[in-house]
């Protein structure tokens, strides 16, 4: 039991930090790339990412006739799982603070929560860009398996597929973190972004009259082209529609919501 | 320095807490006691800008903490040490708060070494830590910026009598070199041997506030007699009211709201032999906080 009575502030205050200075949004973004990488689940999201393209390409290297394996046809269909799971990325970095409620730690390190948040979309962009490299680079190997094996392995790559193929995937994770940061549940927003092609195809197939929004609207046709060298005018604009309505405006909505939420 | 000033937080018409305003010195611990539901909790996540106050505003170093440019290395907080990934290692918890702060990474391992988290543990998952070590971790998190003011909700929580000793070591030391602690317990034994000043919440509202001496002093005197019947008589000549003894303790004893002279001397003034007279102390206090809070703790935990 303390005997003090009003406590007497002894002389020494420790100095206050001088010259401290919130961290700078590189800083944060570094954080928020390890926080990727960090967990188990993060790391296995990101191996699972790199050993399906290997797959693919392996059973490629089976199934396909000598003369179709080429660089191109090996880059490809790699696209495909990674833009699958690089939206559940994006998803988990916005909606991992929440369900592991490290929120009230990192938003109490940061209060001005806007800088996480561009912090994260900065660095589920890196790991999108880097999937691009990783895609390259197994197809790379692919291709060389394929000129080793007796097969075409024919360089040829048009460079338009490489933007696309950066396009689809920033795109992609950019939209998962927005229905993350909309929704900041994980199974809902997993859920909800996953059903949401299939959602747009029975309805369109059903209702005649949601087949003309379907082609503006429903991400899984308006980014079609993107698997594709040559993408035109009419559907960069039908792309950047429905990229406005699943991310930008998720985003903008989602970003009100983050600031405003009450941690606990 | 905290400055609380008339902090209110509705939920829906429910007021979770109503116009609560209090002061934490440098220097001094400050014990924010009160039964769970009472607004503790609340109160320290509106002070560190995580949940916006319905009314009133609370700063820390002069500033709303939201305005801190780098608030772990001002204030060290530990709000729920169960609030961390359950698949980050204690030392990548850590790695992660000191590279947002911009502290070097040497830190770490100082700060590890002092919560007394050993190599192997550090190496651990969090989910595969006790409360206690989480306790620790959350300690040792909030003590990463070397903050001269430290909230902490319920650090107390989980930790072994000898961790609560060492904790109480350390608080005791960070406040005599000039830092301010705000620390949240249920218990009030947790908190009356290391805090200078108390705060006692009740539903939502401060129902006690000042010095734990003087609380402690106002808390009454305990006294017993053989004849206890006798005892009430004298009292009651002398004008003083007695009530059931501090709860818990054995042979009950009477507690009055008196001084042990006044009492003592009612006594002696009645010819009653007494086998016990002392300030009611932390026993007192006990009782004085179950009749503070009491009435609305109950409410709470059987509506």
């Amino acid at each position: 039991m303390t005997t003090s009575t009003v406590p007497t502030a002894p002389a020494v205050v420790p100095p206050r930090h001088p010259g401290v200075r919130g961290p700078s949004l590189l800083r944060l973004t570094v954080v928020e790339l390890r926080k990727l990488a960090d967990t188990r689940a993060g790391r296995w999201l990101l191996v699972g990412i790199g050993l399906i393209s290997a797959a693919i390409v392996v059973v490629q290297l089976w199934v396909l006739a000598d003369d179709e394996q080429t660089f191109t046809a090996f880059f490809v269909p790699q696209l495909l799982p990674t833009g699958l799971l690089l939206p559940v990325l994006g998803i988990l970095s916005i909606t991992g603070e929440w369900s592991q409620r490290t929120a009230l730690t990192t938003y109490a390190l940061v209060p001005r929560r806007e800088r996480v948040i561009v912090a994260k979309l900065a660095a589920v962009v890196l790991a999108a860009l880097a999937s691009v490299l990783v895609t390259l680079a197994v197809a790379t190997l692919g291709t060389l398996a394929a000129r080793a094996t007796g097969g075409s392995g024919d360089w040829s790559f048009e460079a338009s597929q490489l933007l696309h193929a950066v396009v689809l995937q920033v795109l992609g994770v950019l939209m998962g973190a927005a229905f993350g940061l909309l929704l900041l549940n994980t199974p809902l927003a997993v859920v909800t972004y996953l059903l949401l092609p299939t959602v747009w195809a029975v309805l369109a197939g059903m209702i005649v009259a949601l087949r003309g929004p379907a082609r503006w609207l429903d991400t899984s046709v308006t980014m079609e082209p993107l698997f594709g060298p040559d993408v035109t005018a009419g559907q960069w604009g039908r792309m950047a529609v429905s990229v406005l309505v699943w991310a930008v405006l998720p985003l903008a909505a989602g970003l009100v919501r983050t600031l405003r939420r009450e941690v606990s | 320095m905290i400055e609380v000033e008339h902090l209110t937080k509705r939920y829906g018409g429910r007021a979770a807490v109503d116009d609560v305003s209090f002061t934490c010195a440098p220097g001094s611990v400050t014990g924010f006691l009160g039964p769970n539901g009472a607004g503790k909790s609340t109160t320290m996540r509106m002070i560190c800008g995580l949940a916006p106050p319905t009314a009133g505003s609370a700063t820390v170093c002069g500033v709303p903490y939201r305005r801190l440019a780098n608030p772990g290395r001002d204030v060290g907080v530990l709000l729920d040490a169960s609030a961390q990934h359950s698949g980050r290692t204690g030392r990548e918890v850590l790695a992660l708060a000191a590279a947002t702060m911009g502290v070097p990474r040497r830190e770490v391992e100082v700060k590890l070494d002092l919560v007394g988290l050993g190599v192997a543990a550090a190496r651990r998952r969090v989910g595969a830590y006790s409360l206690g070590m989480r306790q620790r971790l959350g300690l040792a998190h909030a003590l990463l910026g070397d903050p001269r003011v430290l909230i902490l909700d319920e650090p107390a929580n989980g930790l072994d009598p000898e961790g609560i000793f060492w904790m109480r070591g350390l608080l005791r030391d960070f406040a005599d070199r000039g830092g301010t602690v705000l620390l949240s317990s249920h218990l009030l034994r947790e908190v009356e041997a290391v805090a200078d000043r108390l705060v006692v919440i009740g539903g939502g509202r401060v129902v006690a506030a000042g010095g734990t001496d003087e609380l402690l002093a106002d808390a009454g005197t305990v006294v017993r007699a053989r004849d206890e019947a006798a005892l009430r008589r004298a009292l009651a000549v002398a004008g003083l009211t007695a009530t059931a003894g501090p709860a818990g303790s054995p042979g009950g004893g009477l507690l009055v709201a008196a001084e042990p002279g006044v009492v003592g001397q009612a006594a002696a003034d009645s010819g009653v032999a007494l086998t016990e007279l002392r300030a009611a102390g932390g026993g007192g206090l006990e009782q004085l906080f179950l009749t503070l809070t009491g009435g609305t703790s109950t409410k709470e935990t059987t509506a």
